[in-house]
């Protein structure tokens, strides 16, 4: 291996060094700063004679004098069944103070994309035990759904409850021992001391540990390093998922440290910005994570992603949560006046979505009422949500009776469905049920999403008899 | 892609200079511009995008990583250009034609390797020729020669390709062939076989551009009965995320009256196309009953594939689209999201350091993108006979902004438009095309045919509901302020209207097996029931009937079951006088 001291410029992350022998795009580098020290980094761009490099480490104490060596391959993942219940550093290095890791395969961390044609379409139900989630936006096994939250909202702390909470119904029943595993994988990226020890309690706690890894990008750790964090978690889930037949779910926070880093390489690299200083190259970027979810046809295992993001000033138009929404298939969205309000989990439905939903749903999978129920459920409110500003300026009393009891359905829509605090956790059947309970409180008539064998069967009389009393 | 096999006239090797993502510098390659390069020790493919003195710069199709200059760059000698014949019906391809099923079989993995190359149609296979011109007959460009059966639905006919002389045939064939075996011989000496190759980047020939009169019936209810496209005309579906654009274009791509579609997923989600790819062979074509697929080319470059191949996907169907229309067939073709094909655009100009336009796209977008939109249309062929193109491409504004430079230069060139609403998205109001935005510039050019195969007054009835939304719209913004009770009765029962033509007519479930596909005659009769209700309603409102009572009239929620009823005839009949007496007997 060949070691140069020819370094002729350093800016920001990046170095720029002269070579005399032809280097890869993207191979590691390692500089040894003359304290000592080794800093890794990445070949961004490579042309004869000169290489610029980008250090994931920073390029404190890095002189003209340090040596620059090319390890001649691409960054790798040493994956390894063993890596469950393990804590890593943002660059796959153990910081729990436990054994040193024996690889079973060293995997390129820039992955390939699944060929369309070899994917499986999404469509088994995963029970997240949240309401919000699994009634009104169900999460499917294979998705990547992404929580749209904002600095101060409790987006942890859902994220948390469905990591602790998902499973698939039909193997509660089950001899589950035999099928597939669940694995959670959480790649930090940027958060707070504080933040990452609020999940690692809880994983502690909970005994989830031991069927997770652990990756840890502080808000301290170099920001460079947050690009190569991502690709090392979804590295790791793709072999345990279709090498070892593990059912993975990856919660990747926060996605805006991420892109905060991107705008900063591209801006060191002179490149021309895109929106907001963003580079143009961003959405391809996300898609190149986003994208590693799914299942493979003949595949035992899945990927499953939940990333969270912050959107700056809650705004959903924002490149971050923009470029994310089109990759995506959804999003929850979360909610300062319901968290205000103190609605556990404060997710909005109104902007969720889930696309998957409608193939993951119904009879056979979670119940032949469901995909009405949601309907009729998002319709109703969107309409009571719609009366309220009118309350405001006329008063409940200008108001229809019609009108009255929808603007109830929202009130307790929220308070009684939506709100349910980060320890319940509830069966879809109960989910639906509590949807008829609400939905009994309109009258039939309104009902028009609503199949009229379904409304037979599970519209509730007395409750529209309480309902029409109060009124 | 086409594989260029002759190494003989491969030129001289070129050295990479440099490397940075998918753009690559060669120095010493003697090649021309949008040439087909090999990059690398591997292979990778690549097209020549710029020349400067020594340097040639050079997009990759594929992922980079690993390359390094000083290896070799190998020239092709051809630009970019797709395999046409039988067999590229009931396929799914790559942004370079590549057959993904293919590449899943020689890379042995279900994750996309790099530098394995496949044909786009498979030279194996034999096909059944059967001649339509005799020996001795004269023959010139675009001619059909002959036909194979290729699927269920579709017989594909074997042309002279146009860029031959054409002459008389002096031997012609019957019986089984490879798609690259001589099934013609012209006395001028040129061969014909099943196989033709063309490059994408330039429009296949045609005599002249027609103006387009009958509609693509797509069995949506918005847009046969407000906004229609023409066979062979252009539309834009622009839309922040979630509002509907890939279900719209889905829905499109499944019921549109086309004889061939052609959809390109360009830059978007891999399940979407899974599902497509999963959903397709299950369904029926309502009209010929044969399976979807045998009808359908897919194209597939989900946003995680190079995005080279993402700039050219768009590209290879529309060249795939005009070979079919050149058999005189009517083609649709879907592109989802062209905003994805103008990134990719922006990427690889910005990587070169072209100087930006506006929002960091390069200047020359707005000419590509009417380039591109003008390869659609309704066509004289050079043969003589008639074919056309539809082009419905989505776009996906940044922050649902429809003001940035995707959206409105694609606006420039567009006649139809569907703008997507996330309000109405949120509240579950799907298809959620904006009634007041939208239009469609074909209306008149359609009435006549809509008039003669649908119902003489279609545009008179059609002008009733828009005129009753636009009522809507005016009289909801006073709601806002006073409520819907301060409001006279006969605008309180305007509204009522206008809901029941919101929420029985405009929307309609893509997912409900019946209400999916809604022919124009349904769609005609259930707009003419809720027109019967308010005609009925009106009346009784002047004879001094209270507004409630007529909303509330047993048979009023029934028009929200027209969209899901199978026998539609009858239940509209029906409901018709059912609405009818009880609306009579309160007064």
């Amino acid at each position: 291996m060949k070691e140069y001291q020819t370094i002729t410029e350093i800016s920001g992350p990046l170095v720029f060094a002269e070579v005399d022998e032809p280097v890869g795009y993207d191979e590691m580098v390692e500089i040894e700063t003359p304290q000592g020290e080794t800093l890794r980094g990445q070949v961004l761009e490579s042309s004869e004679g000169l290489v610029s490099i980008q250090v994931f480490e920073g390029t404190g104490g890095i002189d003209r004098n340090a040596s620059v060596r090319f390890l001649g391959e691409t960054m790798k993942m040493p994956v390894t069944e063993d890596l469950l219940g393990r804590v890593l550093d943002g660059s796959g290095n153990p910081i729990d103070g436990g054994p040193e890791i024996v690889p079973d395969d060293r995997v390129d961390i820039v992955g390939e994309a699944i060929n369309p044609y070899s994917r499986e379409y999404p469509e088994e139900f995963i029970q997240t035990g949240v309401s919000a989630i699994d009634g009104m936006n169900t999460l499917v096994r294979g998705q990547k759904l992404p929580i749209f939250s904002g600095s101060g909202l409790p987006h942890n702390e859902l994220a948390l409850q469905i990591a602790r909470q998902a499973s698939v119904p039909e193997e509660e029943e089950g001899d589950d021992e035999e099928g597939s595993e669940f694995a959670v994988i959480f790649g930090a990226m940027g958060i707070t001391q504080e933040e990452a020890n609020e999940f690692m309690q809880d994983f502690e706690r909970t005994g989830a540990l031991e069927r997770s890894v652990v990756f840890m990008n502080l808000a301290d750790d170099p920001a460079v390093e947050r690009q190569v964090t991502p690709r090392l978690v979804l590295t790791t889930a793709e072999y345990l998922a279709f090498e070892k037949g593990y059912h993975v779910l990856v919660i990747l926070t926060d996605i805006t440290n991420y892109c905060e880093a991107l705008r900063e390489i591209g801006a060191a690299r002179e490149e021309v910005p895109g929106r907001r200083g963003y580079p143009g190259y961003m959405y391809t970027d996300l898609a190149q994570l986003y994208e590693r979810a799914g299942r493979i046809e003949g595949n035992e295992g899945s990927v499953t992603q939940i990333p969270i993001l912050t959107m700056p000033g809650d705004d959903d138009t924002h490149p971050i949560p923009d470029l994310t929404g089109y990759i995506t298939e959804g999003q929850i969205v979360m909610d300062r006046d319901l968290n205000s309000q103190g609605i556990e989990p404060p997710v909005n439905v109104l902007p969720s979505l889930s696309r998957l939903m409608d193939d993951g749903i119904g009879e056979g999978l979670t119940r032949e009422d469901h995909g009405d129920v949601s309907d009729q459920m998002y319709a109703a409110y969107a309409e009571g949500e719609d009366l309220r500003d009118l309350v405001n300026i006329v008063g409940r009393e200008a108001l229809s009776e019609r009108d009255n009891k929808f603007l109830d359905f929202a009130d307790r829509f929220e308070t009684e469905f939506v709100q349910q605090g980060y320890d319940t956790n509830r069966s879809i059947e109960e989910t639906l049920d509590l949807g008829w309970d609400l939905l009994s409180m309109l009258p039939k008539e309104a009902l028009n999403r609503i199949d009229e064998d379904l409304i037979e069967k599970y519209y509730r009389e007395e409750e529209a008899e309480t309902a029409e009393v109060e009124a | 892609m086409s594989q260029a096999e002759d190494i003989e006239s491969v030129d001289e090797d070129g050295v990479i200079e440099s490397v940075s993502g998918p753009v690559v510098t060669a120095t010493d390659l003697d090649a021309r511009m949008n040439d087909v390069v090999y990059v690398g020790d591997e292979g990778l493919m690549g097209e020549v995008i710029e020349i400067e003195g020594n340097l040639t710069t050079i997009q990759v199709y594929e992922e980079t990583s690993g390359v390094g200059p000083g290896e070799p760059v190998q020239n092709t000698g051809e630009p970019l250009s797709v395999d046409l014949g039988p067999g590229m019906l009931n396929a799914i391809y790559d942004g370079v034609q590549r057959p993904l099923d293919e590449l899943e079989e020689k890379m042995g993995s279900a994750f996309l390797d790099r530098g394995v190359d496949a044909p786009g149609i498979d030279f194996e296979r034999e096909w059944e020729f059967t001649p339509s011109v005799a020996e001795g007959e004269i023959v010139e460009p675009g001619d059909v020669i002959g036909k194979v059966p290729e699927t269920a639905s579709i017989t594909h006919k074997v042309m002279v390709p146009p860029n031959y002389e054409g002459g008389e045939i002096s031997s012609i064939e019957t019986g089984e062939f490879t798609v690259d075996e001589v099934i013609a011989e012209l006395d001028s000496g040129e061969e014909i076989t099943m196989h033709q190759e063309w490059p994408v980047r330039r429009a296949r020939p045609s005599d002249e551009k027609e103006t387009p009169t009958e509609p693509l019936v797509s069995g949506q209810r918005i847009l046969d009965g407000l906004f229609p496209i023409a066979k062979g005309g252009t539309a834009a579906i622009p839309g922040p995320f979630g509002s509907g654009k890939t279900v719209t274009q889905h829905q499109l791509a499944k019921w549109a009256d086309a004889d061939i579609v052609v959809y390109v997923g360009c830059g978007e989600r891999g399940n979407e196309m899974t599902e497509v790819i999963e959903d397709f062979p299950e369904l029926e074509d309502p009209k010929t009953g044969k399976p979807l697929m045998s009808r359908t080319c897919l194209i597939a470059n989900t946003s995680n594939m190079p995005v080279a191949a993402r700039e050219s996907c768009i590209y290879t169907g529309i060249t795939i689209a005009e070979y079919f229309r050149d058999m005189g067939y009517d083609v649709a073709l879907m592109a989802d999201s062209t905003s994805r094909w103008a990134e990719a655009m922006r990427e690889i100009s910005s990587r070169l350091e072209e100087m930006p336009g506006e929002e960091g796209y390069p200047a020359y977008l707005a000419a590509r993108l009417s380039e591109f939109y003008e390869r659609a249309g309704k066509f004289q062929l050079i043969n003589g006979e008639e074919g056309s193109i539809s082009v419905i491409g989505a776009v996906s504004p940044p922050g649902g902004d429809f003001s940035e430079p995707v959206t409105q230069n694609t606006l420039r060139i567009v006649k139809t438009f569907w703008a997507l609403d996330a309000d109405l998205a949120e509240r579950r109001h799907f298809p959620s095309i904006n009634w007041n935005e939208s239009y469609s510039l074909y209306r008149q050019q359609l009435d006549p045919w809509f008039r003669e195969n649908v119902a003489e007054d279609w545009p008179e009835r059609r002008q009733w509901g828009v005129d009753v939304l636009d009522e809507e719209g005016e009289l909801q913004e006073i709601v806002q302020l006073v409520g819907k009770d301060a409001l006279p009765e006969d605008q309180q029962l305007t509204l009522e209207v206008a809901r029941y033509l919101r929420e029985a007519w405009l929307q309609q479930n893509a997912f409900h097996d019946v209400d999916t596909y809604c022919e124009p005659e349904k769609t005609y009769r259930m707009l003419g029931a809720i027109k019967t209700f308010n005609d009925e309603a009106f009346d009784a409102l002047e004879a001094g009937v209270p507004v409630e009572e007529i909303q509330d009239v047993d048979a009023a929620p029934q028009l929200n079951r027209m969209g899901v009823a199978d026998d539609w005839n009858e239940f509209i009949d029906e409901l018709e006088s059912d609405l009818k007496q009880q609306i009579r007997a309160l007064y």
